[in-house]
């Protein structure tokens, strides 16, 4: 985990671009997904029955690309790359560039439907996969989060698992307040842990929902692990100098 | 135009396994057997466009071909993000199917009223744009085209023309070739433009798909006067035809629906007179080209 948060904060050093608070802030939930669901490998990338993650929050793609590197599936000259003009990583990843990127997300709120196109498609062909995607509290702002809240509880989309990253960064806009409540409120199955716990996550990955989708709300720290960064909003988006690029590894380390 | 989109979608529903349609609450009835025969593939998916189009796109990435329907302004102009994004930027397959085209429902007013829809939807790079002129057009464009693997938009409207001619997609037909004036007349246009140049000298040509626009066709016409006749805001054709070349020496007016709020009601043709798409007009304008 702390070479892949080094390779997090040299890719955006190098690239001079990123949402390095907003990836950490994620950083537990996708590597689990990636070390823990089997069917999201590379090895069963072109396969029809695979697991789908999509990042719907597509500005932390610096965690997704360093996962993604971690797990082979682009090498680490391609994550050090990030943002450059040749680059296949951009700020937010394209699903034609990337081996293992599902939708070229960016614009919040949009993930979470294509997910739900996903998981539908899936009952009509009757795959058993699972499809999982990774939302920001800001993005629960957007209509589209509750339309597709309603939509995949109506169609009883159980292979469904939305995943909040609640790092409570949207608290200063637009509160989201009983956000557990809320979901539940429109039909899905809800759970809360926390989101750098490795052991939590697993339990909660683990356990399925019946008919219902299925929603795990993970309460983060945006920044986690970068004491500098850690719930600090000037972070946002924002790229380290030359010695602030020391002092984190060092920390790191 | 509509009873025939739910005949050509519920063939192709009981055709090809991969056929989706999603109905944005409209249009319901007439696909009331799919519903009971397809239900895993026959959804009325809600009032909810964007995430409509959204979910399409994630149909389609599982290799599904979904079919989206509901009235213009609402799946064009209300999810214009989704369409530019999910759908163009990822490249993907699927049809939208609008209906009320620019003011079929005239009397319901402006929010009901889509004359942008073409304009708009030019603008997205990879979306194909067809406007049949008649019932069995759309039956013909449709099956040629919704398991291209593009995001095709097709426009249905209230108007029809009176004959329906062997259209091909991405193919402009040269209906009849006369004097110096060259018309060009887009989906239901073609009626007004036939009835507005009777006995007059003038080459017409019909086109059905506006993007890709079938540049070939019109070529060799570049050096006399163009009239383009469209049932949208002005602009699209003329756009596409200057993507095409820079060698153009002749005359172009480019006539549709003027880019004003329609603040009045009554019906299509009230409207039509109204804002000069009516054949009396469309005879002036033509006459006014020829004699410049």
């Amino acid at each position: 985990m702390k070479n892949i948060k080094k390779n997090i904060i040299q890719a955006s050093y190098f690239g001079q671009e990123g949402h390095i608070a907003s990836a950490l802030s994620i950083l537990d939930i996708l590597f689990v997904l990636y070390d823990k669901v089997p069917n999201l490998s590379l090895s069963k990338i072109d396969s029809n029955d695979r697991d789908i993650l999509i990042l719907s929050k597509g500005h932390a793609s610096l965690a997704h690309a360093a996962v993604l590197e971690a797990n082979k599936f682009i090498t680490k000259s391609e994550l050090m790359s990030y943002c450059s003009h040749e680059s296949i990583l951009g700020g937010h990843l394209n699903m034609k560039k990337v081996p293992g990127v599902e939708a070229s997300t960016g614009s919040l709120g949009h993930g979470i439907a294509i997910s739900v196109g996903m998981a539908l498609a899936s009952k009509i062909k009757k795959i058993q996969n699972r499809v999982f995607v990774i939302v920001g509290d800001g993005e629960c702002n957007e209509g589209t989060f509750w339309e597709s809240m309603l939509l995949a509880s109506n169609h009883n989309l159980d292979n469904l698992c939305c995943i909040v990253d609640y790092n409570r960064s949207n608290d200063r806009a637009l509160k989201l307040d009983s956000l557990h409540q809320k979901i539940k409120a429109f039909g899905w199955h809800v759970e809360e842990i926390d989101g750098h716990s490795h052991k939590e996550i697993i339990s909660s990955l683990n356990s399925l929902s019946v008919d219902k989708p299925k929603a795990i709300i993970a309460n983060t720290i945006k920044g986690y692990g970068i004491r500098e960064m850690e719930n600090n909003p000037a972070w946002h988006h924002r790229t380290p100098t030359k010695e602030e690029l020391k002092q984190m590894i060092k920390e790191l380390s | 135009m509509r009873a025939q989109f739910v005949k050509t979608v519920s063939k192709l529903i009981k055709s090809d396994e991969n056929v989706v349609l999603l109905l944005g609450d409209i249009g319901v009835f007439g696909f009331r057997d799919m519903f009971v025969q397809y239900p895993e593939r026959t959804y009325n998916i809600g009032i909810l466009e964007q995430s409509t189009i959204s979910l399409a796109a994630g149909l389609s990435l599982s290799n599904l071909i979904p079919i989206v329907h509901t009235i213009a302004p609402f799946i064009v102009e209300r999810a214009l993000e989704q369409i530019k994004v999910d759908l163009g930027y990822q490249e993907l397959g699927a049809n939208l199917v609008s209906v009320g085209a620019s003011y079929d429902y005239a009397a319901l007013g402006c929010t009901h009223h889509c004359p942008a829809d073409v304009p708009t939807l030019n603008e997205i790079p990879g979306i194909e744009i067809v406007v049949p002129g008649h019932p069995d057009e759309f039956d013909k464009l449709f099956n040629q085209n919704y398991d291209n693997g593009n995001t095709t938009y097709f426009r249905l409207s209230e108007a029809k023309n009176i004959h329906a001619f062997n259209v091909e997609f991405n193919k402009n037909i040269v209906i009849q070739e006369k004097g110096e004036i060259v018309i060009i007349a887009v989906g239901t246009m073609l009626e007004v433009v036939l009835e507005a140049s009777k006995n007059l000298d003038v080459t017409i040509i019909y086109c059905t798909t506006v993007k890709p626009f079938d540049f070939s066709t019109i070529s060799k016409y570049l050096s006399k006067k163009i009239l383009i006749i469209e049932p949208y805001y002005s602009g699209p054709i003329l756009n596409n035809i200057l993507r095409k070349t820079r060698n153009i020496n002749g005359y172009f007016s480019s006539i549709g629906v003027p880019n004003d709020f329609i603040n009045k009601y009554g019906s299509k043709a009230d409207i039509d007179s109204m804002i000069g798409l009516d054949s009396k007009t469309i005879r002036r304008r033509i006459l006014e080209t020829i004699s410049e």
